[in-house]
C-alpha cells in the first residue's frame, strides 16, 4: 500500500498520524474543561 | 561570505535566546519561580518546552541516522513517543502529578516522590541518581551539538564545547525554569518549521509520498544493494521489520523502540513540567501541540533518515551509511548533499536549538537535584535552595563538559548509547514507584523503596555484566577473564537484551511482593488525604 512495503510499516505510519490526531481531538473536546477547582 | 551569513544568523538566534533568558531572570523572584515558574506557565509554552526538551539533537541526528541504517521500523518509536510520551503521559500521569505535586508543595520530581512516600531517602537517592547519571545523557546531547558546530562553522570541537556550555549556563543559572521554558518554546517553534521544510524537500525530490516509499521498498529487494548493508544480522529491508529475535530485532525493538519509548514516562526533566501549570485545563490544551510536535520531530527524522538511502543510491550507487561514512553522519551528509547552502545554515541553527533546549532542562534538573533534594533546604531560609540550585547547575556543567571530552574517546556512537542508558535507568528505577505514587493509596513506603532500589540495582548490574554495549566499555568482565569475554553470558539474545526488559519487571515484582508482606504498615491517613485531595474530581 502506497509503496510502504510490509503491512507493519504501513500500519505504524497510519498509527503515528492517528495518535497525533487523537491528541488534537482530545485537546479540542476538553479545551475548556479542567480549570482550577479548593485550588 | 557564506561563513559571515552563518555567523550573523547564529548571533541573531543567540540574541533571542539571551533575551528570553533575561526575561526569565526578571520574572524569577522565588525558589518556586526558579523551579516551577510559579506554577503559571502558558499551555503552549509548556507543550513546546516539553517537546523541545524531549527531542534533542540525538533524536534528529543520532536516531535519524539509525533509521538510515535500520529503516522505517523505527517509526514504532515515534508511535510510542506520541501515544505513551504525550497522550498517556499527559492524561494519566500529568494531571495527577500536577495535582498531587501541588497538594504536597513539591518543587522537583525527587521531592514529589519523597514527600508522597514520606521518605527522605527516596528524595535524596533519586536526586543523587539524577546528579550522577544525567550528565551522561547531557554529555551525549552536547557532543552532538558540538559536532554540528564543528562541521558547520569549522570551529574546533573543544572550543565549540566550551562556548556552548557557557551560553547555556548563563540563561539557566539566571533565568531559572522560566528562562528555560521561554527559550524552549522559541526553539521548539524553530524546530517545527525546519522539520516540516525538510519533509517537503525530501518528498518533492523523490516525486511524492508513494513513489518515494516504493523506491525504498524496491531497494530492499535488490541483492546488489543489500550487499552494502552493514546492519546487524536480521535486516530484511528498509520498509519491513527485522527477523524475529535476530540481533537486528533485539537492537531495534528492545533497545531503541521499547527502551526509549517506555523510559520516557519517568524522565525527571519531563515530569516536573506537569507541575508548572496551574490547572488541568492547561494540560488539556497542551496535548494537541505536544502530539503534533513529536510527530513532526521524530516522525520526519526517521522517514528522512530511511529515505536518504534512495537519494544517495540514485546519486552515487551507495546506500546512506556507506556514502556518509557512519550512522551519525547520515543526516549532516544528507543536508550538505541534497539541500541548498542556505537551508543547511538554517538547519544548523535548528539543530543547535534542539540540543540547547534539551541541555538547558537537564542542567536545570541537575541543579535543583542539588539545591532541593540532595541538600534539603531549611524552612527558615527558602532562598538558600535557589542559591544551592545555581551552584548545582555550575557543578553539573563542569562534570558534563569533562564527560563530553572523554566519552567520544571510549564509546563509538556515544550519543545513542548514553541517551539509552539514562532513559532505561529512569524507567527501571522510577516508573513502578511513580505509578504507585499516582494511583495507589495503599502502597507502603517500604514497598516503594524496595522497588526503587531493586530496579536501580538490577539496571546497573545488567549493564555492567550482561549488556554487551555497556559491559564492553565498563570492562569488569573483561578484566576478570583476562579479556576472554566481555559479558557473563555469551548468548546473543542476552547480550542485546536492553536492561529495561530485565530491571523493570524485577522492580515491579519486588514492589508487589514487599507490598504483600508489609501491607499493614500503611502511610499515615492524613498524608494520603492531603496527597489525593481533589484528585479525580472534574470541573
Amino acid at each position: 500500500m502506497l509503496g510502504m512495503g510490509d503491512f507493519s510499516i504501513f500500519l505504524v505510519y497510519i498509527l503515528c498520524i492517528a495518535s497525533a490526531l487523537a491528541c488534537v481531538i482530545y485537546g479540542i473536546i476538553n479545551w475548556n474543561k479542567g480549570g482550577e477547582t479548593e485550588e | 561570505m557564506a561563513l559571515v551569513w552563518k555567523i550573523i544568523i547564529i548571533i541573531v538566534y543567540l540574541g533571542v535566546v539571551g533575551f528570553l533568558g533575561f526575561l526569565g531572570w526578571k520574572r524569577t523572584k522565588s525558589a518556586e519561580d526558579f523551579m516551577l515558574g510559579g506554577r503559571k506557565i502558558h499551555p503552549a509554552v509548556m507543550a513546546l518546552s516539553y517537546g523541545a526538551t524531549f527531542i534533542s539533537t540525538s533524536a534528529i541526528v543520532g536516531f535519524g541516522g539509525f533509521a538510515g541504517l535500520f529503516g522505517m521500523s523505527l517509526l514504532w518509536l515515534t508511535f510510542l513517543n506520541i501515544f505513551l510520551g504525550v497522550f498517556i503521559a499527559f492524561i494519566f500521569f500529568g494531571k495527577r502529578t500536577r495535582r498531587i505535586g501541588r497538594n504536597l508543595n513539591a518543587h522537583t520530581f525527587p521531592e514529589f516522590l519523597g514527600k508522597r512516600f514520606k521518605s527522605k531517602f527516596i528524595q535524596k537517592f533519586a536526586g543523587i541518581i539524577i546528579f550522577v547519571f544525567m550528565p551522561f545523557y547531557t554529555a551525549a546531547v552536547m557532543i552532538g551539538v558540538s559536532r554540528i558546530l564543528e562541521a558547520g562553522l569549522g570551529l574546533n570541537y573543544n572550543l565549540a564545547l566550551i562556548i556552548f556550555a557557557v551560553i547555556v549556563a548563563a540563561y539557566v543559572i539566571f533565568g531559572g525554569i522560566k528562562g528555560v521554558m521561554y527559550s524552549d518554546a522559541f526553539q521548539g517553534s524553530l524546530m517545527l518549521v525546519g522539520m516540516v521544510a525538510l519533509l517537503v524537500i525530501v518528498y518533492t525530490q523523490l516525486g511524492g509520498i508513494a513513489p518515494a516509499h516504493q523506491a525504498l521498498t524496491d531497494m530492499g529487494q535488490n541483492s546488489a544493494v543489500l550487499e552494502q548493508v552493514k546492519a546487524p544480522p536480521g535486516f530484511t529491508g528498509w520498509t519491513s521489520m527485522p527477523e524475529w529475535f535476530s540481533m537486528n530485532w533485539m537492537i531495534v525493538v528492545t533497545s531503541i523502540i521499547a527502551g526509549v519509548g517506555i523510559g520516557v514516562l519517568a524522565q525527571p526533566q519531563l515530569a516536573v513540567r506537569f507541575m508548572t501549570v496551574k490547572s488541568d485545563k492547561e494540560l488539556n490544551r497542551a496535548i494537541p501541540i505536544g502530539g503534533v510536535f513529536i510527530l513532526l520531530m521524530t516522525g520526519v527524522a526517521f522517514v528522512v533518515g530511511a529515505l536518504s538511502n534512495v537519494l544517495f543510491f540514485q546519486k552515487g550507487g551507495e546506500i546512506a551509511a556507506v556514502a556518509s561514512g557512519g550512522v551519525d553522519k547520515i543526516i549532516p551528509n544528507f543536508l550538505n548533499t541534497f539541500t541548498s547552502p542556505w537551508f543547511v545554515t538554517i538547519f544548523l541553527v535548528i539543530l543547535m536549538a534542539a540540543g540547547m533546549s534539551t541541555i538547558s532542562s537537564q542542567f536545570h534538573t541537575m541543579g535543583t537535584a542539588v539545591g532541593r533534594d540532595i541538600i534539603t533546604p531549611s524552612k527558615k531560609s527558602p532562598k538558600k535552595s535557589m542559591i544551592f540550585s545555581r551552584i548545582g547547575v555550575l557543578i553539573a556543567i563542569v562534570v558534563t563538559v569533562i564527560l563530553a571530552y572523554l566519552l567520544p574517546t571510549v564509546w563509538d556512537g556515544a550519543i545513542a548509547i548514553a541517551t539509552g542508558l539514562f532513559f532505561g535507568l529512569c524507567g527501571s528505577a522510577f516508573l513502578p514507584m511513580f505509578i504507585g505514587a499516582l494511583y495507589s493509596k495503599k502502597l507502603t513506603k517500604i514497598a516503594a523503596v524496595s522497588g526503587f532500589v531493586s530496579g536501580f540495582a538490577a539496571s546497573i548490574i545488567w549493564m555492567v555484566l550482561f549488556h554487551a554495549k555497556e559491559a564492553s566499555v565498563f570492562g569488569l568482565v573483561g578484566a576478570i577473564t583476562g579479556g576472554e569475554a566481555q559479558t557473563v553470558v555469551g548468548n546473543m539474545i542476552v547480550q542485546n537484551l536492553d536492561p529495561l526488559f530485565v530491571a523493570l519487571p524485577i522492580s515491579v515484582i519486588v514492589t508487589l511482593v514487599v507490598q504483600a508482606i508489609t501491607k499493614k504498615k500503611q502511610l499515615p491517613q492524613e498524608l494520603i488525604d492531603q496527597s489525593f485531595a481533589g484528585v479525580g474530581k472534574k470541573k
